[in-house]
């Protein structure tokens, strides 16, 4: 996983409230059982006036010109709200996102984005309103710094808003770590906490063969 | 010392070791895979050469791309489809876990299949790549929605790392009206708190409200908590979770029945326990509550009318509403009963069990679906559908005019395949009224199984009281 230190960007805003992941990957554009081919269809239903043509929205924020190059969306509340898809997230880095900024965020949407190299940032919505205000006043010069490690976000050499994060996910953005293998090394813990369990709750082991 | 919330008495009974900061790595006693998400999960664990640990506790089935159209197989409306459900089958085989197969009496919506199979019990984890896994919190599994990576976790160390929720509960006092169901309880919660009312929170529902509801239609209350932005939903075991548990499939039997439910009569939050937020909400406020916008926070009573956005403080709020309302094609004042429908769907997790047909049965009865709408009803599994069959249900609804599907997801959501046409008014029985979600533009107005029913008799949204 690519890892997160620190990224200033060009910041797209798009602060409406309840975003959903049918929105951001729509389920028609989940074509393929893999992780890939999906930043195209990324929004489709509002990034293009024609879907299947893939004619573009000009209205669409992510169409306009300073925006392309956006690598940091701004969101509204409970961002990445709905169905669980990882696409959506896949289909945001394909893309080029490296981190969302949103008063709240959906939590599944919020733990994919931390597997997938993209940092979701939370903000209080007078903080994000400020920001995407400030932005689409000028998106070029209004650039936002993220710096994670000291969990920072800044735009435009002004004050630095410090936001929190669960240190697991700092970590694993940070150092890019692969939490499966990091798990593994706990087996032994695993191992033992099955043993113990077992003697407190012996039908949650049984197979079906043994319990009927 | 304060006493614990039941989310609480989960967690230490399944922490297996804290990773600081409030988090924690999680036994999970069951995992869950359907073909839209599952076969990613698998087929890394795979590529690492990495073995399912405990393969005996892992259920796929075929639910959200498999056709719903009598005599279906592999091939697909869906574009692609055949390739979700043939990688999905080969690694499911290949790792050697339960496979609920098309065919297999067994197969069915994930979440319906879990708990009539008795694999859901009180007191487990269960995890699937699927946000209404919440739905099994209703037998008081501590139950939610992840990732394929973390399904991939889980699979591979039957283990994941956990961000400890807030504890919330919500408390139904008094008695429903006549009529008035639990998908109009979690409507109208969702509509007074709106869809991120839950966010970061693990939701305990209870009260009179909650005890009094049969199993069925507390698994509808704990479906739709993912939709509150709730991180998921529990319902306290009690005498009526373990009648309606015993004798299933997978359920434990004899002594270790007795033992299990022993265990599951502690499984309550401590009378003294804190919760961080707490909501009342009197049943006898609560009416059939239908959707006009596309969150499932912008609800009304079915009585009510189209809101007006300018009435809204909140910037954000008011432009998410007119952009809604402009998708709905609704305009503020509009009455939503009488609002002519073109299409009637009777499915999904959160409605398409035994107890939600004989409900929306008992309003068709003897009658025809207006002419113009196309009424579709998909039961949530195959033993849903065959049970209902062997009361005559499926009769019922084709004499009236319904079509009487094989069990899945069917058109909950459109993937590209099946759907209700561009721009169609769908009433529905279903979770999520979000854009394009059912269709191209299409407009879904989430309800009850009776309130659909009704309206697919009326060609409009009606209410099923005024029927008789």
């Amino acid at each position: 996983m690519e890892k997160f230190t620190t990224l200033k960007s060009v910041a797209a805003p798009l602060p409406l409230p309840n975003i959903d992941t049918d929105v951001i990957i729509p389920s028609r554009e989940m074509k393929g059982t893999g992780k890939t081919g999906l930043s195209v269809g990324m929004f489709a239903n509002w990034r293009y006036s024609d879907p299947i043509k893939r004619v573009e929205n000009p209205d669409f924020i992510l169409n306009k010109a300073p925006y392309r190059a956006a690598k940091i969306l701004i969101g509204g509340k409970n961002f990445g709200c709905g169905s669980s898809r990882e696409h959506a997230v896949w289909a945001m880095s394909e893309y080029g996102f490296r981190a969302v900024l949103a008063p709240s965020f959906g939590a599944i949407f919020y733990g994919n984005c931390v597997r997938n190299g993209i940092l979701p940032v939370v903000l209080s919505e007078d903080l994000i309103t400020a920001l995407a205000e400030k932005t689409a006043a000028d998106p070029a010069k209004n650039q936002i710094e993220i710096d994670l490690p000291r969990q920072t976000v800044s735009v435009a050499d002004g004050t630095p808003y410090v936001f929190t994060i669960p240190r697991a996910d700092k970590d694993m953005l940070v150092e890019g770590l692969d939490s499966v293998d990091l798990t593994l090394r706990r087996g032994g813990e695993i191992e033992a906490f099955e043993r113990a369990d077992h003697n407190v709750r012996p039908w949650a082991y049984a197979t079906p063969a043994s319990s009927n | 010392m304060t006493g614990q919330t039941l989310i609480e008495k989960l967690w230490k009974l399944h922490t297996v070791a804290d990773l600081g900061g409030g988090a924690a790595l999680l036994y999970i006693d069951r995992i869950f895979l359907h073909e839209r998400t599952g076969s990613v999960s698998l087929k890394e664990l795979a590529a690492r050469n990495i073995p399912v640990r405990h393969k005996e506790h892992v259920f796929v089935t075929m639910d959200h791309i498999v056709d719903t159209l009598p005599g279906r197989g592999d091939d697909t409306l869906m574009p692609s489809g055949k390739d979700f459900i043939l990688t999905t089958r080969a690694a499911a085989l290949a790792a050697g876990v339960n496979l609920f197969d098309i065919k297999d009496p067994r197969q069915g919506i994930v979440h319906v299949v879990s708990a009539e199979q008795g694999i859901t019990l009180p007191g487990f984890t269960q995890v699937c790549p699927d946000s209404h896994s919440c739905t099994l919190g209703a037998l008081g599994a501590f139950a939610w929605g992840i990732g394929s990576t973390q399904g991939t976790h889980a699979l591979a160390t039957k283990t994941l790392e956990v961000a400890k929720p807030k504890m919330m509960r919500v408390t139904f006092t008094g008695k429903l009206g006549p009529g008035v169901t639990s998908k109009d309880m979690i409507l109208h919660l969702i509509g007074k708190y709106s869809a991120s009312g839950g966010s970061g929170y693990a939701i305990e529902f209870a009260g009179p409200g909650i005890t009094s509801l049969p199993q069925e239609n507390r698994f509808t209350i704990c479906n739709m908590a993912v939709e509150f932005g709730a991180f998921t939903g529990i319902i306290a075991p009690d005498e009526t979770t373990f009648a309606w548990i015993e004798g299933r499939p997978y359920a434990p039997a004899g002594a270790l029945w007795d033992q299990a439910v022993a265990h599951w009569r502690t499984l309550n939050s401590d009378a003294d326990a804190v919760f961080d937020q707490e909501i009342v909400i009197d049943c006898a406020d609560i009416s059939p509550t239908v959707t006009w916008g596309t969150s499932p926070g912008q609800t009304s009573p079915i009585a009510g009318e189209v809101p007006d956005p300018a009435a809204t403080a909140d910037d954000a709020v008011r432009k998410a509403a007119e952009k809604a309302l402009q998708y709905m094609d609704l305009t503020p004042g509009m009455k939503l009963e009488g609002l002519p429908i073109t299409a009637a769907f009777i499915g999904s997790c959160t409605n398409a069990r035994l107890s939600d047909l004989q409900a929306a049965a008992a309003v068709v009865k003897g009658r025809h679906v207006k002419a113009g709408v196309r009424a579709i009803v998909v039961p949530g599994s195959t033993k849903v559908k065959r049970d209902a069959e062997a009361e005559g249900l499926d009769r019922i609804f084709t004499d009236a005019g319904f079509e009487w599907r094989e069990a899945g997801c069917s058109m909950c959501f459109f993937a590209g395949g099946e759907s209700f046409g561009e721009k169609e008014r769908v009433i529905s029985s279903t979770n999520r009224n979000f854009e394009n979600r059912q269709g191209p533009k299409t407009r879904t107005h989430l309800a009850s199984p009776a309130t659909v029913a009704a309206s697919a008799i009326a060609g409009a949204i009606a209410d099923a009281r005024k029927l008789g």
